[in-house]
């Protein structure tokens, strides 16, 4: 294992995470139990006092896997030096069997943590905790999926030697290669463009009729959540190769270098926040009808809709900038 | 619910104001939180100082390095290797050089003596580095003693030195001329320490080395990249070994945030029980514990950083350099070119501010649990 | 009717050996803008009963309605909320908060509604004006006299404007003078349409000429009410 400063930090961050949701969930064992809000029983004042202390942790640990994502790329990125051949994070990752899994999964937590956020905004601003059990029971499937994200995130780390010999990312992502990557990353540019430009224009529509009509939430969850995918997938296949102005190297991770002006968080940030709000949309949107929540969910819908609406147009502005500027010109 | 910003603002003034209340057990507080990161700090910009420093050095090195192996041992290698290398495609630049350690047992101290590629000193002259200068206590023009391979003294003056600022490179340099070099270690003129090959296309280096170790099989090729890795590992790992050394002291320090914390003297219990009283709900008191947790993780976070940087980059690192260096007698006195990265800052948040806030999660909630009623018991 | 208590129980440490009901099967209600005393002996459940009625605390079992609105089962952050807007409180030690000054310990009941400084600062040194303590603003609570202290108390429990006044034992620490002064100002916050309610069983208190009405508590049961 390599004792690096950033590694250690990871490794302590994600087992503190770890921790607290076990105790965060097992709290929530308990609610899901004895949650009785008629009662005044001492019992029940004693878990209504303790929702706090469990909201509070999980703020922590999500606000922590939020940042964390991005740390672990960052780290993969400057770990690139130890192994021959990598030139970027895709070198790092590929190291050993749990980098990409560590980090899939670790981008799909973040996704969830960033709903589970939504949902909790929604519960705690309801006059009877109308949400509270279905949020604990959204928090104990959370659970194991965090706890799995622990094991292949340290697995990696403790996995890793200096000097082992790894691909870099012109041949994880290139044309040659036979890997899911490769596949990926070799779709064909003008129907990606076509799907791409799509998917976004569709999820802006239903988002602007969203916040105009209130209406039509679930279609703009779902829009939201096809964009998502669609939006990784471009950047792979055709958006990466305008920055780097090459058209083989397609590496998702080297545009978050200096060399690139660290463009790459944005785009992901933007990316990622936008399929969050959106999705957000429709988590809520079956409870509208809830009386604590009638008026509650759509203002808080409207701003989840309004924040994926910039998000997306963000990350529409510097696509299309870089579109516009780049030097290379594909036949 | 309420105005978020203007919400915001008042409570973090009541908490300022009552951080201010209680001086001194915050102020002790702070002072060991700045302290651990101060440490870990210093650690973290003076071994990442040092490593830029030799890579930017290294950038000036050869791409490859060929030296002569002979029974496992260095040996010098024939200077007519060079043609045999310099046909190779992909090779621009091949040269042989001429350097070597010489022990002078009057400091008992190990000089690096160097035959540079052009400038060289006249026949009888060197130019020594600030440490040797110092460990010798010369002056301009001054005579130094060398003993030749042959048993014969040889007298050179020390006709110039290198400036302060090359001292990491050139504390215990001596620059000589190709003769005088020769003279001392015995050598011929067919033979040279090592070579040094220059190779156009760095994507190219593996394959001209294969093909140098090919033809010349009793030499070995070693690529600057190498060298680079290495640093780097022995680097991170003497820096890595430290965070864990100091990882004692910080679970203290979590230990003694935590105790803290949760200590609610009497009088902090019956200000906390006013304020629920009054109308304060529990999420605004523990808004209140989270800005007092910021308020003191972010100034000592930020003294401490600040005290590391002078300390590494203004003061010579005096606390730490000589674990980390390891030790040799000729030690170099240098400033280090401040270089700090989002990289570093980053994990020393992760390592000090995080943990020291989850530390005091439940303490705070603990406090701000008092219920409203309980000043009128 | 302002305030409704029905069949509420209020029980502390449930379940534990040293459990102990302090008042139950209350069914109690409070008119608006009149002032009501709660009087009975230390130890019968008054302070209990206020902090019921106060949304201090959450009944065991029953419910309580405050202008129609069933508050005994809403959560924490609503209820809070609620006794801020309804409820300013007078407590029996005073209770302000040492170490800041009295302009500070006024505004503080209205911090988390998230208000402008500015205004909030000009309406606390009114209400200190009113009751001629302005000049004492920027003092230290420990530098303030007993009546001044007594006024600033007030002057904190009114910056929400709230419908209702609750005092706990208003008196017990205060001289005769400073007590009846104490009941001039809730006279002249009745004309103001304030709701009073106060326990006590000072006499200065239960037989004033402002109380319309005097309800009797021992061990933890409402006794009826005194003529």
């Amino acid at each position: 294992m390599i004792f690096h400063p950033l590694i250690l930090a990871l490794l302590v961050a994600s087992g503190l995470t770890s921790f607290l949701v076990l105790y965060a969930s097992v709290f929530g064992a308990q609610i899901l139990r004895r949650w009785d809000l008629q009662s005044g029983s001492e019992v029940q004042l004693g878990l209504e006092r303790k929702t706090y202390l469990i909201s509070t942790l999980l703020a922590f640990v999500f606000t922590s896997e939020l940042l964390s994502l991005f740390l672990f790329v960052f780290t993969a990125d400057k770990l690139h030096t130890f192994f021959v051949g990598a030139m970027c994070a895709a070198g790092t990752f590929n190291v050993n069997g749990f980098g990409y899994p560590a980090l899939l999964l670790k981008t799909f937590n973040f996704v969830l943590a960033g709903t589970w956020l939504i949902l909790n905004a929604a519960d705690i601003r309801g006059y009877d905790y109308p949400l509270t059990k279905k949020k604990y029971g959204f928090l104990l499937a959370l659970t194991p999926l965090i706890l799995a994200e622990t094991f292949l995130q340290t697995a990696f780390f403790l996995k890793m030697k200096p000097d082992i010999t790894t691909s870099c990312c012109g041949s994880l992502f290139g044309s040659s290669g036979s890997s899911v990557a490769t596949d990926l990353a070799s779709l064909p540019v003008p129907t990606m463009k076509a799907a791409f430009g799509l998917s976004l224009l569709l999820t802006l529509a239903a988002g602007l009729y969203f916040m105009i009509k209130s209406r039509g939430g679930y279609v703009f969850a779902a829009l939201s959540g096809v964009n998502l995918i669609v939006s990784l997938l471009a950047i792979l296949s055709f958006i990466s190769i305008y920055f780097y102005e090459l058209p083989s190297h397609h590496c998702p991770f080297c545009i978050l270098q200096k060399s690139y002006g660290f463009i790459g968080y944005p785009i992901y940030l933007a990316v990622l926040g936008g399929g969050i709000c959106g999705l957000g949309v429709g988590l809520l949107n079956p409870f509208r009808k809830v009386a604590s929540l009638a008026e509650v969910i759509p203002p808080l819908q409207r701003k989840l809709a309004l924040a994926a609406v910039i998000l997306l147009l963000v990350f529409a502005a510097i696509v299309g900038h870089r579109l516009a500027v780049s030097n290379l010109i594909l036949q | 619910m309420a105005n978020g910003f203007d919400r915001q603002k008042n409570i973090l003034d009541f908490t300022l104001s009552s951080l201010l209340r209680r001086k001194w057990k915050n102020l002790a507080l702070v002072f060991v939180y700045t302290l651990v990161v101060f440490l870990l700090a210093s650690v973290m910009f003076f071994s990442y100082a040092i490593r830029r420093e030799a890579s930017l050095l290294l950038d000036n090195a050869p791409e490859a390095t060929v030296q002569r192996i002979l029974a496992g041992r260095h040996s010098p290698i024939p200077l007519a290797y060079v043609d045999r290398i310099k046909d190779i495609a992909g090779v621009h630049a091949v040269r042989g050089r001429l350097w070597g350690y010489y022990f002078d047992p009057v400091v008992g101290a190990n000089y690096t003596l160097v035959v540079p590629e052009s400038g060289a000193p006249e026949k009888g002259t060197i130019r020594v580095g600030a440490g040797v200068a110092r460990a010798r206590s010369l002056l301009a023009g001054d005579m130094i003693e060398f003993k030749t391979a042959a048993g014969d003294i040889l007298e050179l003056e020390a006709r110039a030195f290198f400036s302060a600022d090359s001292e990491l490179v050139s504390s215990d340099l001596v620059l000589l001329s190709a003769d005088d070099f020769l003279a001392i270690s015995g050598g011929t003129a067919d033979l040279v320490t090592d070579i040094a090959v220059g190779v156009r296309n760095p994507r190219e280096l593996a394959t001209v080395a294969e093909k140098i170790a090919a033809r010349l099989p009793d030499t070995r090729v070693i690529l600057r990249e190498e060298i680079l890795r290495t640093y780097d590992a022995v680097f991170n790992w003497r820096g890595g070994l430290l965070v864990i050394i100091l990882a004692g002291a910080m679970l203290a320090f979590i230990i003694l945030a935590w105790d803290k914390a949760s200590g609610l003297g009497p009088e902090e219990r019956r200000e906390i029980g006013i304020l629920k009283a009054i109308g304060w709900e529990t999420s605004d008191v523990l808004l209140m514990k989270f800005w007092e947790g910021m308020t003191v993780s972010l100034s000592s976070f930020l003294l401490g950083l600040l005290l590391a940087y002078f300390h590494v980059f203004t003061a010579g690192s005096g606390l730490l350099a000589p674990v980390l260096k390891g030790w040799s007698v000729l030690l170099p006195e240098f400033r280090l070119v401040p270089y700090i990265d989002a990289a570093q800052v980053a994990a020393l948040f992760f390592l000090t501010v995080v943990p020291y806030s989850v530390a005091t999660i439940i303490p705070a909630w603990r406090a701000s649990i008092v219920d409203p009623d309980s000043v009128m018991r | 009717m302002l305030i409704e208590l029905r069949d509420v129980r209020k029980v502390f440490h449930q379940g534990k050996p040293n459990e102990f009901t302090a008042v139950q099967g209350v069914n109690l209600w409070i008119e608006a803008c009149r002032a009501t005393v709660i009087q009975g002996p230390s130890g019968s459940g008054k302070t209990t009963l206020l902090s019921l009625v106060g949304c201090m605390t959450r009944p065991t079992s029953g419910r309580i309605e405050i202008l129609g609105r069933e508050v005994s089962s809403l959560p924490e952050r609503f209820l809070t909320g609620v006794r801020r807007e309804t409820f300013g409180f007078i407590f029996q030690h005073f209770n302000l908060v040492k170490g800041i000054t009295a302009l500070e310990n006024v505004m503080l009941p209205a911090y988390p509604s998230g208000e402008r400084q500015a205004a909030l600062k000009k309406r606390a040194l009114d209400l200190l004006d009113h009751f001629g303590v302005a000049a004492k603003a920027q003092s230290k609570v420990e530098m303030l006299s007993g009546g001044e202290a007594q006024r600033v108390t007030i002057a904190r429990a009114l910056i929400n404007d709230p419908f209702v006044i609750v005092a706990d034992e208003p008196t017990a620490h205060l001289d005769t003078r400073l007590a009846q002064e104490f009941m001039e100002t809730m006279a002249r916050l009745k004309e103001q349409r304030k709701t009073i309610l106060i326990a006590s069983h000072d006499p200065i208190v239960c037989d004033s000429p402002v109380v319309d009405r005097v309800v009797l508590i021992r061990d933890g049961r409402l006794e009826g009410e005194a003529g």
